[in-house]
């Protein structure tokens, strides 16, 4: 993979506070977090619950927008872009990968990824990207007749099928076992490699930082470190 | 881009969505459809009838003016025709006879109408349907009203009897004729048609002409105006022409009583197709609104998964907006088809009170449309608020779980009930707490269904109450009878010693018209003796009136009419007998529920007329085992005009208006439970839908199925409750708001809600709301804990 030097960065996040009211308090998610992710790249973000990973994620994805800073993804300033420039931001560059797969339960998986390939401009075909994840059995199967694995490769299919450019995933593995969740790693390890997608993933499970070309460590809203890791380890060769 | 689906995604899970609520979509679309077949079904009637009446009165060529009057000769036609704006004039010979018809016991009023000799009249041309043309030359030859004809079975060759001039004359029926004049005939005094004891013959000139001494002379006119011609103008003409004999006042067509009373259907048929479906449509908007708003809440995490995967605000409110479109769209293009079908129902009913040629029922494109488009409208704007609500927020926020929602004490709860409630119960009342507007939104929907359905059964009531009025307290003699010419005093005693004749009681009734500035009617002043028992002026509150001393009691139509209140002066225009013309104040109004009444003092009238104590109309009351004697002395006095039987006036009433009437309540009950069964298991629906999650917890916790229904449904019935009184009030004000768009000058109706339209009403709504929780109830059983407890959403 390319060096980080070698290539301008996918995203280049400056500063980037948020606050926002919880019942009758005002948290203070992040309070300044600078970040870049590289193209192609595999980072993973690591940090106890509460640390404000989630909400760097929704950030950089476009869901949410920062308090203060800047947040730069190609030449588009996040920071500054309206409603329907994040919406054409997420709909054209960003796929999503949910802890609780957020599928529609009223569709199918095929139909599941349908729903991204019919907006977006040059997408896989629905079955390729079921197929990328070893679901091409399961395409016409309902979220309620699918494993929670099985659910998120759905989720990952979904959110690849447009060939994004950035993949986040907010804790892709929180709500699954281990045998099933090195599954879904390595569906996302794959796309990582076979499509080059640049990839953020969140997680509380340091050991599967060992799968990142680098780790970002965040603690009460900042940035505590970040690890360039020598070896990028295969998911089946995470020790849990 | 290959896309092998033939739906997009979205749309997939609209419908599959759809399919989820069923049951919620289709209460939605069973209140839409209710609304649009109001619509369709008295819209549709009000076009084919205007549509019939505007070709029938124009082929028939009707009359513009109409004048009656004593007798004028001739030659009068001549000035008549030379009033600026007239165009045609036709004059008649028309006269109104006891007829005895085979077959029929009690005395029968028959109207003969003079037709040319040769070739057809120039106005008010008669339609044959049947048989011919009366011969030139042969006087005995008449052509009958078919409602007459049919009432009785007859064919074209059938013989009747009419008593003129004190003698007994055969008459043979050729043919079976229409009228324009005559689309909605009653005898004279009465309001509802009576096709068995009321007949129209038309007859050659000459004959009827001979009969009644009016050879040379006509006693009717009929004018047909130029273009552009002011009605007013040649009506005041007509009347300086014709008061030197005796004429009664020309009306323009639109005071012409069948006109005018087809005229006031039609207004009603109107304004009931756009009240009634108003409320319907806007209660469909408003479940609607409630149901999408909660519904959104439930999809909150799909809302913000599409949103993250790139939809815009606008592809996701579109998408929820065509939930709302898809359930009105099926609720409408049912409601179209149920609309049609009511509407040929109450088509085949207007056609047995109604006499055209053809009443054929159309539904025009424009009303259909118009339906669905209203239909659909009211679903948009019921959806447009929640959509725009739920696809507002932004997408991390709708990534979150719904944080728990801030519960407190309520109010109400004090310790001193705390420790009276269970944990249900409080629960129960914190949710409602909680959010008051949200529970106050399901009550006043549920209270809609009700308020819709207290407006059904006080039409039920109001039905009984006007018969109660009419037939009961106002009417109470057996049989009037109505003489051709005023009669001496005398014929009070003579009535008085016709057989079974217990009682008697006279009445003064003179043609005259009652001005008020540039404003007025033609109509009869009634002369009562205030002492009278028999007949009697009742309002529509039941509340029995006596005429006042000092001037003229009129209907609130009339004042309404002319604008005049209590204390104000009227001119009244006699238009017989020595035709004075004097203003007499109003002294008195009375809400009465038929037509347009003047009332005076018998004394007061003949006073007016420098008359003695002359009679117009005997009341009577009968020894019933002496009424077929009565009768057959009846139809053989000559002096007798005409003869009204209180129970064949009720039986006919009941037959025919009633019958009427009876479908439009039945309709509007109906579709009122319907709504009130939608609103309560909408609501039910989804309280269940929101907090399943919450009860499988209980139920894991080891809660009964028992105890965590009566959570859900606990809370059901607080909102029911609730929504009764709400429902009362609002109903009331429904009703009175119909009511008064049903009034005419015809007839007006009391709005009456009696406590046992009260208990019905809340039984109904109750026994919906128990019917509803049953369902739910089931549901609620079939709860699957692990599921429920396993998905997040």
């Amino acid at each position: 993979m390319a060096g980080p030097a070698a290539a301008a960065p996918v995203f280049a996040a400056r500063g980037i506070t948020k606050r926002y009211p919880m019942g009758e308090l005002v948290v203070e998610a992040l309070r300044g977090v600078d970040f870049d992710l590289y193209p192609g790249e595999l980072v993973v973000l690591l940090g106890p619950s509460g640390s404000g990973k989630s909400t760097l994620l929704n950030i950089l994805g476009g869901l949410d927008v920062a308090t203060s800073g800047h947040v730069v993804y190609r030449d588009l300033d996040l920071t500054e872009a309206d409603e329907a420039g994040l919406t054409a931001y997420r709909r054209h560059h960003v796929g999503f990968v949910f802890q609780f797969y957020n599928l529609i339960p009223s569709l199918t998986a095929r139909e599941n990824v349908a729903l991204v390939t019919e907006i977006s401009t040059a997408p896989m075909t629905p079955e390729g990207a079921l197929e990328l994840v070893g679901l091409g059995h399961r395409l016409d199967h309902f979220p309620a007749q699918l494993s929670g694995g099985e659910q998120q490769r759905v989720a990952i299919a979904r959110a690849i099928a447009k060939r994004p450019e950035v993949l986040l995933c907010d804790e892709p593995t929180g709500a699954l076992d281990i045998t099933t969740g090195v599954v879904v790693l390595e569906a996302l390890d794959r796309v990582n490699r076979e499509l080059g997608t640049a990839t953020a993933l969140i997680t509380h499970n340091a050991a599967i930082a060992e799968m990142a070309d680098r780790v970002v460590r965040l603690a009460d809203g900042l940035v505590v470190s970040v690890v360039r890791n020598a070896v990028r380890r295969s998911p089946g060769d995470l020790q849990w | 881009m290959v896309n092998r689906l033939p739906l997009s995604a979205l749309n997939r899970k609209l419908l599959r969505d759809l399919t989820g609520m069923k049951g919620q979509a289709l209460a939605i679309a069973l209140v839409t459809m209710a609304g649009v077949a109001m619509f369709v079904a008295y819209l549709s009637n009000f076009e084919s009838l205007q549509r019939t009446v505007d070709v029938y009165y124009e082929r028939q060529r009707l009359g513009d003016v109409f004048a009656s009057l004593v007798r004028a000769p001739a030659r009068l036609e001549t000035a008549l025709a030379s009033i600026p704006g007239v165009e045609a004039v036709e004059t008649r010979i028309v006269v109104d006879v006891t007829i005895d018809v085979p077959g029929l016991g009690e005395p029968a009023a028959g109207r003969l109408v003079s037709i040319p000799a040769r070739g057809r009249p120039r106005l008010n041309d008669v339609y044959l349907r049947k048989g011919r043309w009366p011969e030139p030359g042969r006087p005995d030859e008449v052509l009958a009203s078919e409602a007459f004809i049919r009432a009785h079975g007859f064919r074209p060759g059938a013989g009747v009897d009419a008593i003129i001039n004190g003698r007994r004359r055969s008459f043979t029926i050729v043919g079976v004729a229409l009228s324009p004049e005559y689309v909605y005939s009653t005898r004279p005094g009465e309001i509802i048609p009576d096709d068995r004891r009321f007949g129209i013959f038309w007859m050659e000139r000459r004959a009827l002409a001979t009969a009644f001494d009016m050879e040379g002379g006509f006693n009717d006119v009929s004018l047909r105006l130029a273009r552009g011609a002011s009605a007013d103008e040649v009506v005041a003409h007509v009347d300086r022409l014709l008061a030197p004999y005796g004429g009664i006042g020309a009306v323009p067509r639109s005071m012409q009583p069948s006109v005018w009373t087809l005229n006031s259907e039609l207004t009603q048929l109107r304004t009931f197709g756009f009240i009634t479906p108003a409320i319907f449509l806007a209660v469909a908007a408003f479940i609607l609104n409630v149901a999408l708003a909660r519904a959104l809440t439930l999809q909150r995490p799909q809302l913000a998964a599409l949103k993250a995967l790139g939809y815009s605000n606008r592809e996701l409110a579109w998408h929820y907006v065509k939930w709302a479109l898809v359930i009105a769209g099926a609720g409408g293009i049912a409601g179209i088809a149920v609309g049609a079908w009511l509407g040929t129902l109450m088509i085949e009913l207007y056609n047995q009170y109604f006499r055209f040629p053809a009443l054929d029922y159309a539904l025009s494109p424009l009303v259909a449309l118009g339906a669905l488009g209203i239909a659909l409208g009211a679903a948009a704007g019921g959806a447009a608020g929640a959509v725009g609500r739920a696809v507002r927020i932004p997408p991390a926020e709708a990534m979150r779980p719904e944080p728990p929602h801030r519960f407190g004490k309520g109010v109400i709860e004090t310790p001193w009930l705390e420790r009276r409630l269970g944990y249900a119960a409080r629960m129960v009342l914190r949710t409602l707490e909680r959010r008051p507007g949200r529970s106050l939104a399901s009550s006043i929907g549920i209270a809609l269904g009700g308020a819709i359905l207290l407006v059904g059964l006080g039409f039920i009531e109001a039905m009984d109450a006007l018969i109660t009025r009419q037939f009961v307290q106002a009417m109470r003699q057996d049989v009037t009878v109505t003489f051709v010419e005023p009669r001496s005093p005398g014929v009070v005693h003579e009535a008085l010693r016709l057989p079974g004749v217990v009682r008697v009681e006279a009445q003064r009734m003179v043609p005259a018209r009652l001005r008020a500035r540039h404003r007025s009617r033609t109509l009869a002043v009634t002369g009562v003796d205030p002492s009278a028992s028999l007949s009697r002026i009742v309002a529509i509150d039941g509340r029995i009136h006596q005429v006042p001393p000092g001037g003229l009691l009129l209907s609130r139509a009339l004042a309404d009419v002319l604008r005049v209140g209590p204390g104000d002066e009227v001119v009244v225009e006699v238009l017989e007998g020595r035709r004075p013309v004097r203003d007499i104040a109003v002294a008195g109004i009375v809400d009465d529920m038929m037509g347009l009444q003047a009332y005076m003092p018998i004394e007061a009238l003949h006073r007016l007329m420098r008359e003695g104590g002359v009679v117009s109309a005997v009341h009577l009351q009968v020894d019933r085992a002496a009424l077929d004697a009565l009768y057959s002395r009846l139809k053989a006095t000559p002096a007798v005009a005409g003869v009204t039987l209180r129970e064949a006036a009720l039986r006919n009433f009941r037959d025919v208006l009633a019958q009427n009437m009876s479908l439009m309540i039945g309709i509007t009950v109906i579709f009122a439970a319907i709504i009130a069964v939608g609103v309560v298991y909408n609501a039910a629906r989804i309280s269940l839908s929101e907090r399943s999650r919450e009860l499988a917890s209980l139920r894991v916790l080891g809660y009964t199925r028992a105890e965590i229904s009566s959570i859900l449904l606990g809370e059901l019935a607080v909102l029911t409750v609730v929504s009764l009184p709400i429902g009362t009030g609002i109903g009331y004000v429904l009703g009175r708001i119909i009511t008064a768009g049903f009034e005419s000058e015809v007839y007006r109706f009391p709005f009456v809600v009696t406590p046992a339209a009260v208990a019905w009403m809340w039984l109904t709504i109750l026994g919906a709301a128990a019917l509803s929780g049953l369902l739910v109830r089931r549901r609620l059983d079939r709860l699957d804990l692990v599921a429920v407890l396993k998905t997040r959403e």
